[in-house]
């Protein structure tokens, strides 16, 4: 972590609070909690009820369609963190680690829904390109998904744009796999609140 | 996904206009990237087009200059929302073109 202040400028009752994940997870505070976790009221709290609307929150797009779309975001920004974060979380929720593998590497052939795919291409070029154009969008339409589809998935494009820049711009350490799949456990049971 | 749009005017307006201890002003530039001299509004610029590419010196020049940890803080996470901003907003206007026309 970069600032020393995300590391260790926590209030006492949240230092506690670390000890207490570490010990019963008998893995590392994520970097992403304790950026989260400092000063709250600032970025943490409005920022953790956005993603918890956009991930948890009414959409026709499954739980596990959504994390997959962070995955597929993060990676687009090449941000280690994040990929490995939300691909654990998206295996987890599908239950299948293939097919997230296969999406990530190969979109065009990997096994999901032509909306899905159509969907993810779009997220990845809003990513890449910053902007979209009107045949961008009618090309999802055309695949298959909904005005509303569409409006959901720029939604969680806009969350992980933001999370995958404050994980570069302040370091997130990445740790091993065991703490993502704690991680990944921890937010399909309890979400992003 | 019907309280999207409250919940992030709310997170906007919070890191905006609320109190903060980088100014409002430099809050502001840092968001809309509309300052572009001096250490913190590169900082913005990388946080907006290169986050990949920002390292330890980026973040010690911008700290040399005078700015605190907590300030740096505020002006990274006001240019990361500021950018995702921009995108969210840009493929909207595309999706709202579109839609219109059918």
């Amino acid at each position: 972590m970069r600032l020393q202040i995300l590391d260790t400028g926590h209030g006492f009752g949240t230092k506690a609070l670390f000890s207490f994940i570490q010990l019963v997870s008998r893995q590392p505070v994520l970097d992403v909690v304790k950026l989260v976790s400092y000063r709250p009221d600032f970025y943490g709290k409005p920022m953790s009820k956005v993603t918890q609307e956009v991930m948890r929150g009414p959409s026709s797009w499954s739980v596990a369609e959504r994390e997959l779309m962070a995955a597929f975001i993060a990676k687009t920004n090449r941000c280690e963190f994040c990929t490995k974060a939300h691909s654990a979380v998206a295996q987890r929720a599908f239950g299948d680690r293939r097919s997230v593998s296969n999406a990530l590497s190969g979109l065009d052939t990997a096994n999901v829904s032509e909306p899905l795919r159509s969907t993810l291409h779009m997220l990845g070029k809003l990513t890449r390109e910053h902007t979209l154009n009107a045949n961008d969008v009618s090309a999802v339409l055309a695949a298959g998904a909904s005005r509303q589809q569409i409006e959901d998935a720029l939604a969680i494009c806009f969350v992980f744009n933001v999370i995958g820049r404050l994980a570069d711009a302040f370091e997130f350490a990445v740790p091993g796999p065991e703490a993502f799949e704690a991680g990944a456990k921890y937010i399909l049971t309890r979400g992003y609140r | 996904m019907s309280n999207i749009t409250e919940a992030r005017k709310a997170l906007v307006a919070r890191i905006l206009e609320g109190a903060g201890q980088a100014s409002r002003a430099d809050r502001q530039a840092a968001f809309h990237l509309s300052s572009t001299a001096g250490p913190p509004a590169a900082l913005a610029e990388k946080v907006a087009h290169d986050p990949a590419g920002i390292s330890d010196e980026d973040i010690a020049v911008v700290r040399a200059s005078g700015i605190s940890e907590d300030q740096v803080f505020e002006i990274v996470v006001c240019a990361a929302i500021g950018q995702a901003s921009r995108q969210y907003d840009a493929a909207l206007a595309a999706l709202e073109t579109v839609i219109g026309k059918e």
